[in-house]
């Protein structure tokens, strides 16, 4: 078996920490485009913080969005841009916090858009503040002694709030494995698919690792993310329409 | 072209159409619900696109989207809705991406009234959002006039690369007049060299970020200083009416400014001499149209929808501090054109007497 670098790919040092998941998801994405022959049409919009650090490694075209906001900015550019493939590129700050009005809205006008939220659990690029999906328990630089349910309320679960939205696919991957890496790879690929068919709105989150936050190592966030943050969060395909063009 | 008779919100909506702008973003708010009305079913005619956003500040992030994509690119609000804007209007600003912005004027600070208002001022002309920006601000005074700068705004937004707002109010959007719509083109939107859209093969790569990161810190300053000097030097414009002998000079602009005209009449009727300088872009101030004030001038009289006079400081800035400047604020009511001529009246009393 050879491995080759996607196309899309720049050989360059990448500005992410050891350890982090966003290289290997900006792979999967690259890979899943070149596998469906549109390496030539992607248009992606960016949000601020840890996931930017992909403008430097892409070759492809990109929009930077405000904080927050690079789904409804997405949703905008693919009204104009129609024959392109639009992917917004967000965390789960961005996705769940600041911008949760316009990801469940961006769900509900089923937008023909790939939302792609890298979810680490925590607000990584400020300095590892908790995030929405921060799990109990969990001991942030904003939640010293842990996560409290009652005080910042249960973790938010994109699963749990969109499952029964009329969307094109919705769906959990994650990078702990190779195996579930290539699985992310063909979440993300169907996903790109189903926005050429002209499904709908399509929202593949992947779980990922952020050592430097955590307060660990690359491989014990790893094992971390395995035994405290999957079972939590489960992975898997939730919607998957094969539905109507919009 | 015959004069059709329409209200102001829907005439600026058909003519942004007509200038060719095929995408549209808003919310609703009185009094410019409109124009998202209009849209609704008139965008479709045009095989644009109508998104009613979940919020203003959707609304603006969507037109980030659609404008960076090289679209006419429309989102309106009013008041409490305007200020959602400011931070798409920063980072437009920021990026170098042309789209205009309609706020439709109504009263008061937080959630105000829907009365026609001018309270808005400060934010837009000292850049609303943060950061270190300004926009060209249209004031139209009719329905006309929302029709021509509607049309003429995205000219101006592409020129520079920059957002234009326009600043009406309740008074016009709501007000119906006669108006001669202007012819309708097409935009084409890849054709600035710049626009976001994927990359094909040879093609350089387009990344549409803050035009700072492109350039550096060095470089930076001076491109910027460059697009604001000329956006002051090319974009004043304003309408004098009867300046040349005025001993008093009112000023004001959008619906304020047509009560205005019919004072300088009346004043002059009982022999008060008032003049009228009419800012058509708020920035750039017309600081030009004051610059040839003659020696017969007196003062200068602002006349606003607001409580504060907020014009004033740009009177004040504009004339070099050289003349006495007061002003006339309405809240919650069109002024009034004879209290104009009586605060004129007793403006120019006040000033001989201190001679």
């Amino acid at each position: 078996m050879t491995l080759r670098k996607p196309c899309t790919i720049k050989d360059v040092h990448t500005g992410w920490c050891q350890g982090c998941g966003h290289g290997i998801v900006v792979r999967c994405i690259a890979e899943a485009a070149e596998q469906l022959g549109v390496s030539d049409r992607i248009v992606a919009v960016m949000d601020v913080a840890c996931g930017a650090f992909i403008e430097s490694t892409v070759t492809y075209n990109y929009l930077g969005a405000a904080h927050g906001r690079p789904i409804i900015a997405a949703a905008g550019v693919k009204r104009v841009l129609k024959d392109d493939v639009v992917i917004a590129h967000a965390g789960d700050g961005s996705a769940y916090a600041i911008g949760i009005e316009s990801t469940i809205h961006a769900a509900l006008r089923n937008e023909n858009i790939l939302a792609l939220v890298v979810n680490n659990c925590v607000f990584g690029m400020t300095g590892g503040q908790m995030s929405p999906t921060s799990i109990i328990g969990q001991r942030t630089t904003s939640s010293p002694s842990g996560r409290s349910a009652v005080r910042d309320g249960s973790p938010f679960d994109v699963v749990k709030t969109l499952r029964h939205f009329d969307i094109a696919y919705l769906s959990r991957g994650s990078v702990d494995s190779p195996q579930e890496v290539e699985r992310t790879q063909s979440m993300i690929k169907k996903a790109l698919q189903k926005q050429l068919d002209k499904e709908g709105f399509c929202l593949v989150e992947v779980l990922s690792p952020c050592p430097t936050n955590w307060g660990t190592t690359p491989l014990n966030s790893l094992k971390k993310l395995r035994e405290e943050i999957k079972p939590l969060f489960p992975v898997g395909e939730y919607i998957d329409k094969g539905g109507q063009p919009v | 072209m015959a004069k059709v008779l329409m209200k102001g919100n829907e005439a600026l909506a058909e003519s942004a159409m007509r200038a060719g702008c095929r995408f549209f973003s808003g919310y609703p708010i009185t009094p410019q619900s409109e124009i998202l009305e209009y849209m609704s079913w008139r965008m479709p005619e045009y095989n644009g696109e109508c998104i009613q956003t979940e919020s203003e500040v959707a609304g603006i992030n969507m037109l980030f989207g659609a404008a960076a994509a090289g679209a006419r690119a429309l989102t309106t609000s009013s008041g409490p809705g305007f200020s959602l804007k400011q931070e798409g209007i920063s980072y437009l600003a920021a990026d170098d991406i042309p789209a205009v912005i309609v706020d439709v004027m109504r009263i008061g600070s937080g959630l105000g009234d829907v009365f026609q208002g001018q309270g808005d001022y400060w934010q837009l002309t000292r850049g609303g959002g943060h950061g270190d920006y300004r926009t060209v601000v249209f004031a139209p005074a009719g329905v006309q006039e929302n029709a021509d700068i509607a049309y003429a705004a995205f000219d101006v937004a592409e020129k520079y690369r920059h957002p234009v707002i326009i600043a009406s109010d309740a008074a016009i959007g709501q007000m119906a007049e006669a108006v001669e719509l202007p012819e309708r083109k097409e935009h084409d939107i890849g054709t600035g060299g710049w626009e976001l859209k994927s990359r094909k093969n040879g093609e350089e790569q387009r990344h549409i970020v803050n035009v700072y990161y492109h350039m550096g810190a060095d470089r930076y300053p001076t491109f910027l200083l460059d697009k604001y000097r000329r956006m002051t030097a090319e974009q004043q414009r304003w309408e004098c009416l009867r300046t040349a002998d005025a001993e008093i000079i009112l000023v004001a602009y959008g619906i304020s400014s047509r009560v205005c005209k019919q004072a300088v009449k009346d004043g002059r009727a009982e022999g008060l001499k008032l003049g009228l300088i009419r800012p058509i872009t708020l920035w750039p101030f017309p600081s030009r149209a004051f610059e040839k004030s003659g020696p017969q001038v007196k003062g200068f009289l602002s006349v606003e929808m607001n409580i504060l006079g907020q014009m004033t400081d740009d009177i004040i800035l504009a004339t070099g501090g050289r003349y006495p400047v007061k002003y006339y604020g309405e809240f919650a009511n069109v002024p009034d054109a004879g209290v104009c001529v009586e605060r004129a009246e007793a403006f120019l009393r006040e000033i001989r007497g201190k001679i």
